[in-house]
Protein backbone atom coordinates (compact mmCIF):
# COMPACT_ATOMS: atom_id res chain seq x y z
CA UNK A 1 0.00 0.00 0.00
CA UNK A 2 2.93 2.24 0.74
CA UNK A 3 4.03 1.86 -2.86
CA UNK A 4 0.67 3.05 -4.21
CA UNK A 5 0.85 6.32 -2.34
CA UNK A 6 4.46 7.13 -3.11
CA UNK A 7 5.45 9.93 -5.43
CA UNK A 8 7.70 7.66 -7.45
CA UNK A 9 4.78 5.36 -8.20
CA UNK A 10 2.59 8.16 -9.49
CA UNK A 11 5.44 9.63 -11.47
CA UNK A 12 5.78 6.26 -13.19
CA UNK A 13 2.04 6.06 -13.91
CA UNK A 14 1.96 9.60 -15.29
CA UNK A 15 4.97 8.90 -17.50
CA UNK A 16 3.35 5.79 -18.95
CA UNK A 17 0.06 7.62 -19.57
CA UNK A 18 1.86 10.54 -21.24
CA UNK A 19 3.80 8.10 -23.39
CA UNK A 20 0.60 6.33 -24.48
CA UNK A 21 -1.15 9.59 -25.27
CA UNK A 22 1.76 10.85 -27.37
CA UNK A 23 1.91 7.54 -29.15
CA UNK A 24 -1.82 7.61 -29.88
CA UNK A 25 -1.62 11.19 -31.16
CA UNK A 26 1.49 10.47 -33.17
CA UNK A 27 0.03 7.44 -34.82
CA UNK A 28 -3.36 9.00 -35.59
CA UNK A 29 -2.21 12.39 -36.85
CA UNK A 30 -0.47 11.14 -39.92
CA UNK A 31 -0.98 14.42 -41.68
CA UNK A 32 0.65 16.79 -39.23
CA UNK A 33 3.74 17.14 -41.36
CA UNK A 34 1.69 18.52 -44.20
CA UNK A 35 2.09 22.00 -42.76
CA UNK A 36 4.32 24.22 -44.88
CA UNK A 37 6.73 24.96 -42.02
CA UNK A 38 7.81 21.33 -42.02
CA UNK A 39 8.57 21.13 -45.72
CA UNK A 40 12.39 21.14 -45.33
CA UNK A 41 12.16 18.41 -42.69
CA UNK A 42 9.74 16.53 -44.92
CA UNK A 43 12.13 16.76 -47.83
CA UNK A 44 15.00 15.57 -45.70
CA UNK A 45 13.00 12.59 -44.45
CA UNK A 46 11.82 11.92 -47.96
CA UNK A 47 15.42 11.76 -49.08
CA UNK A 48 16.00 9.11 -46.42
CA UNK A 49 13.22 7.03 -47.89
CA UNK A 50 10.37 7.85 -45.48
CA UNK A 51 6.90 8.57 -46.76
CA UNK A 52 6.49 12.32 -46.55
CA UNK A 53 3.22 12.61 -44.76
CA UNK A 54 3.66 11.15 -41.33
CA UNK A 55 5.83 11.18 -38.25
CA UNK A 56 8.40 8.62 -39.35
CA UNK A 57 9.07 6.97 -36.04
CA UNK A 58 5.51 6.68 -34.77
CA UNK A 59 3.16 7.18 -37.66
CA UNK A 60 3.79 3.76 -39.18
CA UNK A 61 3.23 2.01 -35.87
CA UNK A 62 -0.28 0.95 -34.89
CA UNK A 63 -1.95 3.16 -32.29
CA UNK A 64 -2.22 1.96 -28.69
CA UNK A 65 -5.99 1.84 -28.95
CA UNK A 66 -5.65 -0.53 -31.89
CA UNK A 67 -3.12 -2.59 -29.97
CA UNK A 68 -5.47 -2.85 -27.00
CA UNK A 69 -8.27 -4.00 -29.29
CA UNK A 70 -6.02 -6.62 -30.87
CA UNK A 71 -4.91 -7.67 -27.42
CA UNK A 72 -8.46 -8.09 -26.12
CA UNK A 73 -9.20 -10.12 -29.20
CA UNK A 74 -6.15 -12.31 -28.81
CA UNK A 75 -6.75 -12.94 -25.08
CA UNK A 76 -9.49 -15.32 -26.00
CA UNK A 77 -7.26 -17.39 -28.28
CA UNK A 78 -5.57 -20.43 -26.85
CA UNK A 79 -2.67 -19.91 -29.28
CA UNK A 80 -1.66 -16.68 -27.56
CA UNK A 81 -1.47 -18.34 -24.17
CA UNK A 82 0.28 -21.30 -25.71
CA UNK A 83 2.92 -18.83 -26.94
CA UNK A 84 3.39 -17.52 -23.42
CA UNK A 85 3.61 -21.02 -22.06
CA UNK A 86 6.12 -22.20 -24.66
CA UNK A 87 8.41 -19.20 -24.21
CA UNK A 88 8.27 -19.49 -20.44
CA UNK A 89 9.06 -23.16 -20.60
CA UNK A 90 12.11 -22.50 -22.77
CA UNK A 91 13.28 -19.62 -20.63
CA UNK A 92 12.87 -21.51 -17.37
CA UNK A 93 14.41 -24.68 -18.76
CA UNK A 94 17.49 -22.92 -20.14
CA UNK A 95 17.81 -20.65 -17.15
CA UNK A 96 17.52 -23.42 -14.58
CA UNK A 97 20.15 -25.45 -16.43
CA UNK A 98 22.40 -22.37 -16.55
CA UNK A 99 22.06 -21.90 -12.78
CA UNK A 100 22.55 -25.58 -12.00
CA UNK A 101 25.69 -25.84 -14.11
CA UNK A 102 26.92 -22.25 -14.02
CA UNK A 103 27.06 -21.67 -10.25
CA UNK A 104 29.10 -24.77 -9.35
CA UNK A 105 31.26 -24.30 -12.44
CA UNK A 106 31.94 -20.66 -11.56
CA UNK A 107 32.72 -21.50 -7.94
CA UNK A 108 35.08 -24.23 -9.06
CA UNK A 109 36.90 -21.85 -11.39
CA UNK A 110 37.17 -19.33 -8.57
CA UNK A 111 38.48 -21.55 -5.79
CA UNK A 112 40.53 -24.15 -7.60
CA UNK A 113 43.61 -23.04 -9.47
CA UNK A 114 43.87 -26.27 -11.48
CA UNK A 115 40.21 -26.09 -12.52
CA UNK A 116 40.73 -22.47 -13.48
CA UNK A 117 43.74 -23.36 -15.59
CA UNK A 118 41.84 -26.10 -17.39
CA UNK A 119 38.39 -24.58 -17.69
CA UNK A 120 38.83 -20.86 -18.03
CA UNK A 121 40.62 -20.59 -21.40
CA UNK A 122 38.03 -22.76 -23.16
CA UNK A 123 35.27 -20.84 -21.47
CA UNK A 124 36.74 -17.54 -22.57
CA UNK A 125 37.02 -18.67 -26.19
CA UNK A 126 33.41 -19.85 -26.27
CA UNK A 127 32.00 -16.86 -24.39
CA UNK A 128 32.30 -14.23 -27.14
CA UNK A 129 30.27 -16.39 -29.54
CA UNK A 130 26.77 -14.87 -29.44
CA UNK A 131 24.11 -17.41 -28.47
CA UNK A 132 22.31 -16.72 -31.75
CA UNK A 133 25.34 -17.88 -33.72
CA UNK A 134 24.74 -21.24 -32.08
CA UNK A 135 21.24 -21.64 -33.51
CA UNK A 136 22.09 -23.65 -36.65
CA UNK A 137 24.64 -25.83 -34.88
CA UNK A 138 22.24 -26.33 -32.03
CA UNK A 139 19.42 -27.43 -34.33
CA UNK A 140 21.74 -29.95 -35.96
CA UNK A 141 23.07 -31.23 -32.68
CA UNK A 142 20.00 -31.55 -30.48
CA UNK A 143 17.44 -34.26 -31.31
CA UNK A 144 14.41 -31.98 -30.91
CA UNK A 145 13.98 -28.36 -31.77
CA UNK A 146 12.68 -27.77 -28.25
CA UNK A 147 16.02 -28.82 -26.80
CA UNK A 148 17.82 -26.76 -29.42
CA UNK A 149 16.04 -23.58 -28.36
CA UNK A 150 16.50 -24.37 -24.69
CA UNK A 151 20.20 -24.80 -25.30
CA UNK A 152 20.34 -21.32 -26.82
CA UNK A 153 18.61 -19.78 -23.81
CA UNK A 154 20.91 -21.79 -21.58
CA UNK A 155 23.94 -20.23 -23.27
CA UNK A 156 22.45 -16.76 -22.90
CA UNK A 157 22.29 -17.05 -19.12
CA UNK A 158 25.23 -19.38 -18.55
CA UNK A 159 28.10 -17.05 -19.45
CA UNK A 160 26.71 -14.17 -17.44
CA UNK A 161 26.14 -16.32 -14.39
CA UNK A 162 29.60 -17.90 -14.54
CA UNK A 163 31.38 -14.57 -15.04
CA UNK A 164 29.50 -13.05 -12.12
CA UNK A 165 30.17 -16.00 -9.84
CA UNK A 166 33.88 -16.04 -10.64
CA UNK A 167 34.17 -12.27 -10.24
CA UNK A 168 32.14 -12.27 -7.04
CA UNK A 169 34.11 -15.08 -5.42
CA UNK A 170 37.43 -13.55 -6.40
CA UNK A 171 36.56 -10.15 -5.01
CA UNK A 172 35.86 -11.43 -1.49
CA UNK A 173 38.13 -9.50 0.85
CA UNK A 174 41.20 -11.50 1.90
CA UNK A 175 40.66 -10.30 5.47
CA UNK A 176 37.59 -12.55 5.73
CA UNK A 177 39.69 -15.56 4.80
CA UNK A 178 42.40 -14.57 7.24
CA UNK A 179 39.90 -14.02 10.04
CA UNK A 180 38.18 -17.34 9.38
CA UNK A 181 41.50 -19.18 9.21
CA UNK A 182 42.64 -17.68 12.50
CA UNK A 183 39.42 -18.75 14.15
CA UNK A 184 40.01 -22.34 13.15
CA UNK A 185 37.74 -22.72 10.13
CA UNK A 186 38.53 -25.72 7.93
CA UNK A 187 38.76 -25.44 4.14
CA UNK A 188 35.21 -26.71 3.81
CA UNK A 189 33.99 -24.25 6.44
CA UNK A 190 35.70 -21.43 4.60
CA UNK A 191 34.01 -22.48 1.37
CA UNK A 192 30.60 -22.87 2.96
CA UNK A 193 30.64 -19.92 5.32
CA UNK A 194 32.81 -17.37 3.52
CA UNK A 195 33.00 -18.12 -0.20
CA UNK A 196 29.34 -19.08 -0.63
CA UNK A 197 27.68 -16.19 1.22
CA UNK A 198 30.34 -13.81 -0.08
CA UNK A 199 29.47 -14.79 -3.65
CA UNK A 200 25.71 -14.80 -3.16
CA UNK A 201 25.16 -11.12 -4.05
CA UNK A 202 26.99 -11.65 -7.35
CA UNK A 203 24.98 -14.81 -8.00
CA UNK A 204 21.78 -12.81 -7.56
CA UNK A 205 22.98 -10.02 -9.86
CA UNK A 206 24.25 -12.53 -12.42
CA UNK A 207 20.95 -14.40 -12.45
CA UNK A 208 18.89 -11.24 -12.85
CA UNK A 209 21.03 -10.12 -15.78
CA UNK A 210 21.10 -13.66 -17.16
CA UNK A 211 17.32 -13.87 -16.98
CA UNK A 212 17.08 -10.71 -19.10
CA UNK A 213 19.39 -12.24 -21.67
CA UNK A 214 17.38 -15.49 -21.83
CA UNK A 215 14.32 -13.48 -22.86
CA UNK A 216 16.29 -11.63 -25.51
CA UNK A 217 17.64 -14.88 -26.81
CA UNK A 218 14.52 -17.03 -26.71
CA UNK A 219 12.59 -14.61 -28.89
CA UNK A 220 15.29 -14.49 -31.52
CA UNK A 221 15.77 -18.25 -31.40
CA UNK A 222 12.04 -18.79 -31.91
CA UNK A 223 12.03 -16.42 -34.87
CA UNK A 224 14.99 -18.07 -36.54
CA UNK A 225 13.94 -21.64 -35.94
CA UNK A 226 10.31 -21.06 -36.77
CA UNK A 227 9.23 -21.74 -33.24
CA UNK A 228 9.62 -25.45 -33.44
CA UNK A 229 6.21 -25.88 -35.08
CA UNK A 230 7.26 -27.66 -38.20
CA UNK A 231 9.42 -30.28 -36.52
CA UNK A 232 6.75 -31.73 -34.33
CA UNK A 233 7.27 -29.19 -31.58
CA UNK A 234 4.17 -28.04 -29.82
CA UNK A 235 4.22 -24.52 -31.09
CA UNK A 236 5.42 -21.03 -31.43
CA UNK A 237 6.30 -19.04 -28.39
CA UNK A 238 6.10 -15.26 -28.19
CA UNK A 239 8.98 -14.72 -30.62
CA UNK A 240 7.22 -16.80 -33.22
CA UNK A 241 3.96 -15.04 -32.37
CA UNK A 242 5.58 -11.73 -33.37
CA UNK A 243 7.09 -13.15 -36.52
CA UNK A 244 3.85 -14.80 -37.51
CA UNK A 245 1.94 -11.54 -36.98
CA UNK A 246 4.42 -9.78 -39.22
CA UNK A 247 4.11 -12.36 -41.93
CA UNK A 248 0.32 -12.30 -41.57
CA UNK A 249 0.25 -8.50 -41.79
CA UNK A 250 -1.32 -7.96 -38.37
CA UNK A 251 0.74 -5.04 -37.16
CA UNK A 252 -1.25 -4.56 -33.98
CA UNK A 253 -0.42 -8.11 -32.95
CA UNK A 254 3.30 -7.43 -33.42
CA UNK A 255 3.08 -4.79 -30.72
CA UNK A 256 0.95 -7.07 -28.54
CA UNK A 257 3.73 -9.65 -28.76
CA UNK A 258 6.42 -7.11 -28.01
CA UNK A 259 4.66 -5.78 -24.93
CA UNK A 260 3.90 -9.31 -23.77
CA UNK A 261 7.61 -10.08 -23.82
CA UNK A 262 8.31 -6.85 -21.94
CA UNK A 263 5.84 -7.85 -19.26
CA UNK A 264 7.15 -11.41 -19.07
CA UNK A 265 10.74 -10.23 -18.76
CA UNK A 266 9.84 -7.63 -16.15
CA UNK A 267 8.03 -10.12 -13.95
CA UNK A 268 10.74 -12.78 -14.20
CA UNK A 269 13.42 -10.27 -13.24
CA UNK A 270 11.34 -8.83 -10.39
CA UNK A 271 10.65 -12.30 -9.10
CA UNK A 272 14.34 -13.13 -9.14
CA UNK A 273 15.26 -9.86 -7.49
CA UNK A 274 12.69 -10.40 -4.76
CA UNK A 275 13.94 -13.91 -4.17
CA UNK A 276 17.52 -12.66 -4.24
CA UNK A 277 16.93 -10.03 -1.60
CA UNK A 278 15.42 -12.69 0.64
CA UNK A 279 18.66 -14.64 0.26
CA UNK A 280 20.88 -11.63 1.00
CA UNK A 281 19.16 -9.81 3.87
CA UNK A 282 22.37 -8.09 4.95
CA UNK A 283 22.50 -6.02 1.78
CA UNK A 284 19.28 -4.19 2.56
CA UNK A 285 20.93 -2.23 5.35
CA UNK A 286 23.51 -0.48 3.27
CA UNK B 1 36.85 1.07 36.37
CA UNK B 2 36.10 -0.64 39.66
CA UNK B 3 35.14 -3.98 38.21
CA UNK B 4 36.72 -7.16 39.40
CA UNK B 5 39.92 -7.46 37.46
CA UNK B 6 41.02 -10.70 35.97
CA UNK B 7 44.15 -12.43 37.18
CA UNK B 8 47.33 -11.42 35.35
CA UNK B 9 47.95 -13.30 32.14
CA UNK B 10 50.44 -16.12 32.21
CA UNK B 11 50.44 -16.91 28.53
CA UNK B 12 51.02 -14.83 25.45
CA UNK B 13 54.63 -13.80 25.77
CA UNK B 14 55.93 -12.87 22.33
CA UNK B 15 59.59 -12.81 21.39
CA UNK B 16 60.54 -11.23 18.11
CA UNK B 17 64.09 -12.30 17.53
CA UNK B 18 66.15 -10.71 14.78
CA UNK B 19 63.32 -10.85 12.26
CA UNK B 20 63.97 -9.77 8.69
CA UNK B 21 61.38 -9.51 5.97
CA UNK B 22 62.35 -8.75 2.41
CA UNK B 23 59.60 -8.49 -0.19
CA UNK B 24 60.46 -9.85 -3.62
CA UNK B 25 64.02 -10.94 -2.70
CA UNK B 26 64.86 -11.89 -6.30
CA UNK B 27 63.71 -8.63 -7.81
CA UNK B 28 62.97 -5.30 -6.19
CA UNK B 29 64.13 -6.61 -2.79
CA UNK B 30 62.21 -4.19 -0.62
CA UNK B 31 63.28 -4.56 2.99
CA UNK B 32 60.18 -4.15 5.14
CA UNK B 33 61.55 -5.34 8.47
CA UNK B 34 65.22 -5.14 9.35
CA UNK B 35 66.69 -7.23 12.17
CA UNK B 36 63.85 -6.39 14.47
CA UNK B 37 64.07 -7.40 18.15
CA UNK B 38 61.23 -6.95 20.57
CA UNK B 39 60.05 -8.83 23.62
CA UNK B 40 56.46 -8.51 24.76
CA UNK B 41 55.49 -9.78 28.19
CA UNK B 42 52.43 -11.90 28.80
CA UNK B 43 49.47 -9.64 29.40
CA UNK B 44 51.27 -6.54 28.29
CA UNK B 45 49.76 -3.87 26.07
CA UNK B 46 52.55 -3.13 23.65
CA UNK B 47 51.91 -0.28 21.27
CA UNK B 48 53.74 -0.19 17.97
CA UNK B 49 53.98 3.34 16.63
CA UNK B 50 55.25 4.24 13.20
CA UNK B 51 54.28 6.12 10.10
CA UNK B 52 51.94 4.49 7.60
CA UNK B 53 53.66 1.93 5.45
CA UNK B 54 56.67 1.57 7.73
CA UNK B 55 56.40 -2.21 7.86
CA UNK B 56 54.67 -2.66 11.19
CA UNK B 57 51.74 -4.50 9.64
CA UNK B 58 54.24 -6.90 8.08
CA UNK B 59 55.34 -7.77 11.59
CA UNK B 60 51.75 -8.31 12.70
CA UNK B 61 51.03 -10.52 9.71
CA UNK B 62 54.08 -12.62 10.52
CA UNK B 63 52.87 -13.19 14.09
CA UNK B 64 49.34 -13.96 12.90
CA UNK B 65 50.64 -16.36 10.25
CA UNK B 66 49.29 -14.55 7.20
CA UNK B 67 52.74 -13.84 5.73
CA UNK B 68 56.17 -15.39 5.96
CA UNK B 69 59.43 -13.94 7.22
CA UNK B 70 62.80 -14.01 5.51
CA UNK B 71 64.97 -14.77 8.51
CA UNK B 72 64.98 -14.59 12.31
CA UNK B 73 62.27 -16.13 14.42
CA UNK B 74 59.16 -15.36 16.40
CA UNK B 75 58.35 -17.29 19.55
CA UNK B 76 55.22 -17.43 21.64
CA UNK B 77 55.67 -18.72 25.20
CA UNK B 78 58.95 -20.30 24.16
CA UNK B 79 57.50 -22.12 21.18
CA UNK B 80 58.56 -21.21 17.67
CA UNK B 81 55.80 -19.70 15.58
CA UNK B 82 57.99 -19.08 12.59
CA UNK B 83 61.67 -19.11 11.75
CA UNK B 84 63.98 -19.33 8.77
CA UNK B 85 63.16 -23.06 8.48
CA UNK B 86 59.40 -22.58 8.76
CA UNK B 87 58.93 -19.05 7.47
CA UNK B 88 55.14 -18.90 7.80
CA UNK B 89 53.40 -19.46 11.12
CA UNK B 90 50.14 -21.41 11.14
CA UNK B 91 47.23 -19.05 11.89
CA UNK B 92 45.40 -20.07 15.01
CA UNK B 93 42.83 -19.01 17.56
CA UNK B 94 45.57 -18.23 20.09
CA UNK B 95 46.49 -15.14 18.05
CA UNK B 96 43.51 -13.21 16.75
CA UNK B 97 43.74 -10.13 14.56
CA UNK B 98 41.37 -7.20 14.67
CA UNK B 99 41.78 -5.69 11.23
CA UNK B 100 42.25 -2.12 10.17
CA UNK B 101 38.94 -1.75 8.39
CA UNK B 102 37.22 -4.50 10.30
CA UNK B 103 36.60 -8.01 9.08
CA UNK B 104 33.24 -8.88 10.55
CA UNK B 105 31.42 -11.12 8.11
CA UNK B 106 28.71 -8.84 6.70
CA UNK B 107 26.39 -11.77 5.96
CA UNK B 108 26.27 -12.92 9.58
CA UNK B 109 24.51 -11.09 12.38
CA UNK B 110 26.68 -9.68 15.14
CA UNK B 111 25.95 -12.64 17.41
CA UNK B 112 26.66 -15.15 14.63
CA UNK B 113 29.95 -13.37 14.06
CA UNK B 114 30.81 -13.53 17.73
CA UNK B 115 30.18 -17.28 17.99
CA UNK B 116 32.10 -18.14 14.82
CA UNK B 117 35.42 -19.03 16.47
CA UNK B 118 34.36 -21.39 19.27
CA UNK B 119 31.86 -23.16 17.00
CA UNK B 120 34.40 -23.62 14.21
CA UNK B 121 36.93 -24.99 16.66
CA UNK B 122 34.32 -27.30 18.13
CA UNK B 123 34.96 -25.90 21.60
CA UNK B 124 31.34 -24.97 22.23
CA UNK B 125 28.00 -26.08 20.86
CA UNK B 126 26.06 -23.43 18.99
CA UNK B 127 23.67 -23.01 21.92
CA UNK B 128 26.45 -22.64 24.49
CA UNK B 129 28.37 -20.29 22.23
CA UNK B 130 25.25 -18.15 21.86
CA UNK B 131 24.85 -17.92 25.63
CA UNK B 132 28.46 -16.99 26.10
CA UNK B 133 28.41 -14.59 23.17
CA UNK B 134 25.31 -12.82 24.49
CA UNK B 135 26.88 -12.44 27.90
CA UNK B 136 30.13 -11.08 26.50
CA UNK B 137 28.33 -8.71 24.18
CA UNK B 138 26.22 -7.41 27.06
CA UNK B 139 29.41 -6.95 29.04
CA UNK B 140 30.86 -4.84 26.25
CA UNK B 141 27.77 -2.66 26.03
CA UNK B 142 26.43 -4.43 22.97
CA UNK B 143 23.13 -5.72 24.33
CA UNK B 144 20.33 -5.21 21.81
CA UNK B 145 22.34 -5.45 18.60
CA UNK B 146 22.90 -9.21 18.68
CA UNK B 147 20.57 -9.86 15.79
CA UNK B 148 21.54 -6.89 13.69
CA UNK B 149 23.91 -7.23 10.82
CA UNK B 150 27.26 -5.45 11.24
CA UNK B 151 26.17 -3.02 8.52
CA UNK B 152 23.28 -1.91 10.69
CA UNK B 153 25.29 -0.63 13.65
CA UNK B 154 27.78 2.22 14.07
CA UNK B 155 31.42 1.74 13.20
CA UNK B 156 32.34 2.09 16.87
CA UNK B 157 30.00 -0.75 17.76
CA UNK B 158 31.38 -2.86 14.92
CA UNK B 159 34.85 -2.54 16.38
CA UNK B 160 33.58 -3.63 19.77
CA UNK B 161 31.77 -6.60 18.22
CA UNK B 162 34.99 -7.56 16.50
CA UNK B 163 36.97 -7.40 19.72
CA UNK B 164 34.35 -9.53 21.44
CA UNK B 165 34.53 -11.99 18.53
CA UNK B 166 38.30 -12.11 18.99
CA UNK B 167 38.06 -12.65 22.76
CA UNK B 168 35.53 -15.48 22.32
CA UNK B 169 38.47 -17.52 21.00
CA UNK B 170 40.25 -17.04 24.33
CA UNK B 171 43.40 -15.93 22.55
CA UNK B 172 46.74 -15.42 24.24
CA UNK B 173 47.48 -12.49 22.02
CA UNK B 174 45.23 -9.89 20.47
CA UNK B 175 46.74 -8.31 17.38
CA UNK B 176 45.16 -4.96 16.59
CA UNK B 177 46.03 -3.27 13.33
CA UNK B 178 45.05 0.39 13.65
CA UNK B 179 41.54 -0.66 14.61
CA UNK B 180 40.35 2.87 15.36
CA UNK B 181 41.90 4.58 12.39
CA UNK B 182 38.66 5.28 10.59
CA UNK B 183 36.80 6.52 13.67
CA UNK B 184 36.27 10.16 14.56
CA UNK B 185 38.19 11.38 17.59
CA UNK B 186 35.18 11.43 19.94
CA UNK B 187 34.21 7.85 19.14
CA UNK B 188 37.87 6.94 19.40
CA UNK B 189 38.11 8.18 22.97
CA UNK B 190 35.08 6.11 23.94
CA UNK B 191 36.61 3.10 22.20
CA UNK B 192 39.86 3.50 24.11
CA UNK B 193 38.14 3.38 27.45
CA UNK B 194 36.00 0.47 26.41
CA UNK B 195 39.05 -1.43 25.15
CA UNK B 196 40.77 -0.91 28.50
CA UNK B 197 37.65 -2.03 30.32
CA UNK B 198 37.52 -5.19 28.22
CA UNK B 199 41.24 -5.68 28.80
CA UNK B 200 40.92 -5.43 32.57
CA UNK B 201 38.33 -8.20 32.47
CA UNK B 202 40.22 -10.42 30.02
CA UNK B 203 43.94 -10.12 30.50
CA UNK B 204 45.58 -10.91 27.20
CA UNK B 205 48.71 -9.71 25.48
CA UNK B 206 47.86 -6.85 23.16
CA UNK B 207 50.00 -6.04 20.16
CA UNK B 208 48.51 -2.78 18.98
CA UNK B 209 49.62 -0.99 15.84
CA UNK B 210 48.89 2.69 15.49
CA UNK B 211 50.32 5.90 14.14
CA UNK B 212 48.66 7.96 16.84
CA UNK B 213 51.15 8.71 19.60
CA UNK B 214 48.53 9.88 22.11
CA UNK B 215 46.56 6.69 21.62
CA UNK B 216 49.75 4.70 22.11
CA UNK B 217 50.77 6.37 25.35
CA UNK B 218 47.25 6.38 26.74
CA UNK B 219 46.74 2.66 26.22
CA UNK B 220 50.15 1.03 26.37
CA UNK B 221 52.38 -0.36 29.07
CA UNK B 222 55.14 0.17 26.59
CA UNK B 223 55.38 2.05 23.32
CA UNK B 224 57.76 0.91 20.62
CA UNK B 225 58.49 3.67 18.16
CA UNK B 226 59.50 2.09 14.88
CA UNK B 227 61.77 3.38 12.19
CA UNK B 228 60.22 3.73 8.78
CA UNK B 229 61.10 1.17 6.12
CA UNK B 230 62.86 -0.95 7.03
CA UNK B 231 61.02 -1.31 10.28
CA UNK B 232 62.66 -1.90 13.67
CA UNK B 233 62.29 -0.36 17.12
CA UNK B 234 63.95 3.04 17.26
CA UNK B 235 63.01 3.73 20.85
CA UNK B 236 61.02 1.72 23.39
CA UNK B 237 59.26 3.81 25.98
CA UNK B 238 57.90 2.43 29.24
CA UNK B 239 54.78 4.32 30.19
CA UNK B 240 54.99 4.68 33.96
CA UNK B 241 51.39 5.71 34.42
CA UNK B 242 49.68 2.97 36.46
CA UNK B 243 46.75 0.99 35.11
CA UNK B 244 43.75 1.10 35.38
CA UNK B 245 43.67 4.31 33.44
CA UNK B 246 40.83 6.53 32.39
CA UNK B 247 40.52 9.67 30.39
CA UNK B 248 41.84 11.81 33.24
CA UNK B 249 45.28 10.55 32.20
CA UNK B 250 45.16 12.59 29.02
CA UNK B 251 45.37 15.86 30.89
CA UNK B 252 47.94 14.69 33.43
CA UNK B 253 51.39 16.22 33.57
CA UNK B 254 53.18 12.90 33.18
CA UNK B 255 51.21 12.11 30.00
CA UNK B 256 52.24 15.42 28.47
CA UNK B 257 55.86 14.85 29.45
CA UNK B 258 55.88 11.44 27.78
CA UNK B 259 54.38 12.88 24.63
CA UNK B 260 57.07 15.52 24.54
CA UNK B 261 59.78 12.96 25.15
CA UNK B 262 58.73 10.87 22.19
CA UNK B 263 57.06 13.12 19.67
CA UNK B 264 60.35 14.19 18.14
CA UNK B 265 61.38 10.61 17.41
CA UNK B 266 57.98 9.92 15.84
CA UNK B 267 58.03 13.11 13.84
CA UNK B 268 61.48 12.34 12.52
CA UNK B 269 60.33 8.97 11.17
CA UNK B 270 57.17 10.46 9.72
CA UNK B 271 59.29 13.02 7.90
CA UNK B 272 61.51 10.27 6.52
CA UNK B 273 58.50 8.25 5.38
CA UNK B 274 56.99 11.33 3.77
CA UNK B 275 60.20 12.15 1.93
CA UNK B 276 60.49 8.57 0.73
CA UNK B 277 56.92 8.87 -0.56
CA UNK B 278 55.71 5.70 1.12
CA UNK B 279 52.28 4.57 0.16
CA UNK B 280 49.53 4.46 2.77
CA UNK B 281 48.80 1.10 4.30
Amino acid sequence: MKVLGSQAFWRGIVAIVVFLVLWEIGSRSKMWMAYEVFSPLREALGAMGFKKNYLPWVGAVPAPSGVVMAWVDVLGHAGYWQSWYMSFLRVIGGFAAAMLIGIPFGLMLAVNRVAHGIGFPTFEVLRPIPPLAWVPASIIFWPTQELAIMFITFLGAFYTIVINVVGGAKSIDVRYFHAAQSMGASRWDIFRRIVLPGTLPSIVVGSAVGMGITWEVVVAAEMISGGGSQMGGSGGGLGFFIWNSYVGGSYEQIVVGMISIGIAGFFSSELLRGFGSLLTPWLKVR
Amino acid sequence: MNDVHAAPATRGKILIDDVVKVYDPGGAAVMAVDHCNLEIEAGEICMIVGPSGCGKTTLLNAIAGFHDITSGRILMDGETLCSAEKPKAAPGPDRIVVFQNGALFPWRTNLENVIFGPVMQGKLTVADARDKGRAMMADAGLAGVEHNFPGEVSSGMRRRVEIVRALMNEPNVLLLDEPYRALDSLTKSVMHESLLEIYYKNRVTIFFITHDLEEAIFLGHRVAIMTTRPCRPKKVLTVDIPHPRDYGVLTSKRFRELIEETSEAVHEEARKAFDAGEKEG
